[in-house]
């Protein structure tokens, strides 16, 4: 098995997005910015619904909801109820989901907000109104982030590599020896 | 025919620049055209739909809001505010964004009357802004049904 096989598996699979807004008008423009970026997009109005969808609301039947693996949430900051921030940490928390990155976006620009959510681990904070040039950088840097996680799995030396050298060590220690008896 | 199309493209052009020109739309409206392509050409109507939806309930969530003449709630008329400015803002609604910082202002001074002029505002604003683009719409049916094609305005 060549160890070539290991970066090619899912580098060119859309990324599922699941974008969270409260506002009508804000889903339906970040859903088409996400798609014209070649993203597939699940859009919620809620925090709650959010943690519903990946099954992360505590009910443990509910999380055959979603279909598709999600590889990026998009969400704003100012929402009634559970807000971008408390999603992040939720998220952040949980051991199933903390890997996904987490993008928040805001139509205020409040300094120490932004630093609590990049604190949190929120990938990277979005200032309202979003555009497309916002979507299309977040874009490459989710893709070269899973990249950089593929190209570090395929420069492991794969277990089958390290039998075979400690095999190979053993028959020249195994020629050495018999060369010395043959000696003596 | 072409001439009528012509004279139907500028009339077009004309009164995209003069929205533009008078702050009713800004530059988002502009991205929010860039992101309608053949594939969705009801995109940027399906958008405004939604907001001028969007007005009419938070209009009358702060309408109901403030006739609670002695006990207003001013941070549920704010939040309607902060609603209302964030979809404006995405639709590139000018003027309508601007009166709800205004609106944001009074709200956390808590002026009653203050409040009240400007949520009559807003109430013409959108209902203005309502009208002329629909008036843009309908430039740009002409325009289609002459046989021609929407023109791109440039707006700089």
């Amino acid at each position: 098995m060549a160890l070539g096989d290991l970066s090619s598996s899912s580098s060119t699979s859309e990324l599922h997005v699941l974008a969270v807004d409260d506002s009508i008008v804000d889903r339906k423009v970040i859903e088409r910015l996400l798609r014209i970026s070649a993203c597939k997009v699940t859009t919620v109005e809620s925090g709650t619904r959010a943690l519903q969808y990946l099954g992360l609301d505590g009910d443990k039947g509910s999380s055959g909801l979603k279909d598709l693996k999600v590889n990026l949430i998009v969400t704003d900051y100012s929402m009634p109820g559970l807000t971008g921030y408390e999603l992040l940490k939720k998220i952040k928390e949980s051991s199933a989901f903390r890997e996904i990155p987490v993008v928040i976006m805001s139509s205020e620009n409040i300094q120490p907000r932004i630093e609590q959510c990049m604190t949190e681990g929120a990938e990277d904070f979005l200032l309202k109104p979003v555009k497309l040039a916002d979507v299309k950088r977040l874009k490459e840097l989710i893709m070269r982030g899973g990249e950089a996680e593929q190209e570090k799995t395929s420069n492991l030396i794969s277990p089958k590599r390290i039998l075979q050298n400690n095999i190979f060590f053993f028959i020249i220690f195994f020629i050495i020896t018999i060369t010395i008896i043959f000696i003596v | 025919m072409d001439a009528h199309v012509a004279q139907l493209q500028m009339q077009y052009r004309n009164y995209i620049l003069s929205l533009y020109q008078q702050g009713f739309l800004d530059d988002q409206f502009t991205e929010l055209k860039s992101l309608q392509d053949d594939g969705t050409p009801d995109f940027v109507a399906e958008v405004l739909s939604l907001f001028f939806d969007d007005c009419v309930k938070l209009v009358g969530n702060m309408a109901r809001a403030l006739d609670q003449t002695g006990t207003v709630d001013f941070s549920q008329v704010g939040a309607n505010v902060h609603q209302l400015k964030g979809s404006s803002s995405s639709v590139g609604a000018k003027r309508v964004k601007g009166l709800c910082i205004n609106f944001k202002e009074l709200c956390e001074a808590k002026n009653y009357e203050g409040c009240v002029r400007c949520l009559q505002q807003v109430d013409i604003e959108y209902k203005t802004l309502k009208a002329k683009l629909q008036d843009m719409f309908n430039l740009e049916k002409q325009i289609v049904q002459a046989g021609g094609i929407v023109p791109q305005v440039d707006i700089n």
